[in-house]
Parts: C-alpha cells; structure tokens; sequence
C-alpha cells in the first residue's frame, strides 16, 4: 500500500533535528525505516512530517571506550554484524544483528532506529537490556544518558521525549553472552530469543516477545546467584513474564521455549 | 514535492516527487524501469530488490527522496550491451526460474551476496538469499546459478 501523504525534512546535524521535531507534534524520525516504512505502508502510523536523519554520517561508529563499547545510533545491522570490536568485546550483538531480517533488511536497518521503535520483538532491545547498556539521548536541554532498564516504557512506547533523538548506546565489554532464538520461518520475529552474558562477573539474562517490552529474567539470575545449576535456574525463565498468545505460539508455548532457551543459553555461557 | 537528483544505472535523474513514493514506483512509474517487480509490498518476498550505493535493498521499503544523492542499479543496469552479466549468464545457464517473476529480485540479491562474499558455501548462499522469495520452489537451481556466478568470478 502507498503511505499517506507527509512533509518531508532532511536533518544535517543532531540539533537540526531537534529543532525540525519540534516543528510539528506528529513529526517522526526516519533512520533506516525498515521499522516505520511498513507500518506507514499499512498506515498504523501516519506521521504529518518525517525528519530524516539517515544521512548522519557522525552517528555511524563503533569505538572503543575504555571498559565499554560505544555504539552510533546509526549503525546499521550489517555493520554490527561485522564489526571486529563488537566481535572481540560484546560478540551477541553482531550474532543477533545476524539474524534480524534479512540481508536487504540488514543493509538498512540500525540499531537506533530498533531500539526507539520499542517493538517487544527487537533482538537488540533484549541485549541492551541484558548488558544494562546506557543510551545517550539529544534534546533541546542537550544530553542525558538513559540506562537501558529505563528505556522501554511499553509496546512501542520508550522514554524518549517527543523532541529527543537517540544518538549512542554503551555497552559493556562481556567476556561471554549468547543470544537464541526461536523463529517460525526465515526472516520472521522471535517467537522467543533469549539473551545471557556474564557482565561484571554476574549472569544476566533477557527475554524477547514475552511481554510488552524486552524483560529481564530476574528470577533465573537470582537462582543463578544462589548457586543453581543452568537447568535449575532456567525453570525460572517465565516467572513474572506475561507472554503474549498468537498466531506464531500460545502463552504458554511462549514459556515453554523460554525455558529451554535459557537453559541452552546458560549451558553455552 | 521535493527535488532529488541521483544516479539510476549510470544516468544522472533529477525528478521531483511527492515524499511518499516508494523507489520502487519510482523506478517503475516515473522512469519506466520495469524489470524491479511489486511482489508483496511488505518487505518479505524481495522481489523489487536493486543496489542502492552497491548494496541490496528493497526498494518497497525505501523512500525515492532517501536515494537522493545515491547510486542505484536495478536489473536493467547489469549487462554490458548484448552480454549479460555473469550473475544474469548463470541463472540462464542453470535455468534458476521458472515464472521468471522473482528473477530480477534474485540476481540483484546475488550481486550483493557476492560482493560480501566472493565464494559462498551452500548454507551461505541460501542464508544470504533469505530475503527473496520463489513460489514456483526453484531455489536448487538458483543455488546452483549462484555457484556457478561465484565460480566465473561475478
């Protein structure tokens, strides 16, 4: 389907973005738009005006940064997907971007772009939760760090202000972390990922499509630090989770593969 | 509307167009480019699939005014005259088709696999041509195309 009708803005910095958002309540930042474009298509969403930051080059990095990774906004999957720093240091998320979409999907899509949306199905959404990353957001005040537990607010909903615009995510460097997930057909969403890494000598883990937004798995960490063994620990995986039942799995299908998944991802930690 | 100017197949284009029009349309309604197919329209079946600065993408997902400054190849763009290219020259030689229909969507995607990776192994290839969908179920010939392409150095 052809989207409806919108003014069209191209941003040459961050602050110029800022300013064009606060042009118009209905405005919408464009990245990739492999998150919004098929939702505009379908018209769920109908923006009045679409700033378009996809050209900010300055947002495309990824650096090292003392004890953390600092990742641009704009990076696209395809990118993560090769990076050799992400790859020594924080290597589940070059995994995960892997296997978002497909390769024309990953050619465009960033992990800006995925995070903003708050879409309880993004892989990234877990394992920057999981990593308790930090996100550094741009307003009209300047910047201001949000950590990645505070981020998610609800299905589609995240803590970004309507003027502001996420601009990096920090994450740890883990010596280890996984990401699995189940998905009915190449190129779908998750059924169910989980996501685990050992961060400052604990085990923590998240889980995708088992609520409305990305979840941590606080019940099988607290075993985990109470000694329990990956299978012990992993019966704890839907525990406070409110998976959702759909065409793709029931609920408590959903928690049936939370479970295995955790107890695979802990066993390959 | 909105002025962009950009390269299609090596030719400079400057055209005005409402915000909203999809490359694809684009490619196929304004410039008469029709070899770039609709399939789906919802980003799955990777049927109007072209390079966009030299990588694949779907161009149902992205907007005409974000190519504008870009390069963009569709399948019109690939020959060299009379010769096809390696890639067009193998899924004729294997007989990667059978409606022909997703045929241009492939061998753009194929382009792009190659150029990421020159020498794919099996499982690679079909991973890296998940995005593009054959209903007549023809994938064996088109996995077999894309070996061949990668063996005359596409």
């Amino acid at each position: 389907m052809i989207p409806a009708g919108f003014e069209y803005a191209r941003a040459g910095s961050v602050d110029e973005a800022v300013s064009l958002l606060g042009r118009d309540e209905d405005a919408k930042l464009l990245a990739g738009g492999h998150s919004l474009i098929p939702l505009m298509r379908l018209r769920f969403t109908r923006p009045s005006l679409l700033v378009d930051i996809g050209r900010l080059e300055g947002l495309r990095y990824v650096r090292d940064d003392g004890d953390r990774i600092a990742v641009g906004a704009l990076t696209r999957h395809a990118e993560l997907v090769r990076d050799p720093l992400l790859a020594r240091h924080c290597a589940l998320i070059g995994e995960a971007a892997a296997t978002i979409g497909d390769p024309q999907v990953r050619h465009r899509g960033t992990i800006g772009g995925s995070l903003a949306h708050g879409d309880p199905a993004s892989d990234l959404a877990t394992i920057v939760l999981t990593l308790d990353a930090e996100l550094v957001v741009h307003g009209p005040g300047g910047d201001r760090t949000i950590p990645a537990a505070a981020f998610f607010a609800g299905m589609f909903e995240t803590a970004l202000a309507p003027q502001e615009v996420l601009t990096e995510i920090r994450v740890p460097k883990v010596p280890s972390g996984t990401y699995l997930k189940v998905e009915r057909r190449g190129q779908d969403w998750a059924t169910v990922g989980v996501a685990a890494a050992r961060v400052d000598g604990r085990v923590q883990v998240g889980l995708t499509s088992m609520g409305a937004t990305p979840l941590r798995a606080r019940g099988v960490e607290k075993a985990l630090a109470g000694g329990a063994s990956a299978a012990e620990a992993a019966a704890h995986a839907a525990e406070g989770a409110m998976p959702p039942s759909d065409v793709v799995g029931s609920s408590e299908y959903r928690a049936h593969l939370a479970e295995v998944l955790v107890r695979r991802a802990l066993e390959q930690l | 509307m909105t002025r962009i100017a950009l390269t299609v197949n090596g030719s400079r284009v400057e055209e005005n167009v409402e915000p909203r029009q999809l490359l694809v349309y684009f490619l196929r309604d304004r410039l008469g480019l029709k070899g770039t197919n609709v399939g789906c329209d919802t980003s799955s079946c990777g049927a109007c699939t072209v390079l966009l600065d030299g990588e694949s993408v779907k161009s149902c997902t992205v907007f005409a005014v974000q190519a504008d400054g870009c390069e963009v190849t569709t399948v019109e763009g690939l020959a060299e005259g009379d010769e096809l290219h390696p890639v067009q020259q193998a899924f004729h030689e294997q007989h990667a088709l059978q409606c022909g229909y997703c045929t241009p969507g492939f061998v753009m995607a194929t382009v792009s696999l190659l150029k990421e990776h020159p020498d794919p192994s099996e499982e690679e290839i079909r991973a890296g041509l998940e995005g593009n969908l054959c209903r007549c179920t023809g994938y064996h010939n088109i996995v077999r195309a894309v070996q061949a392409a990668a063996r005359a150095g596409a």
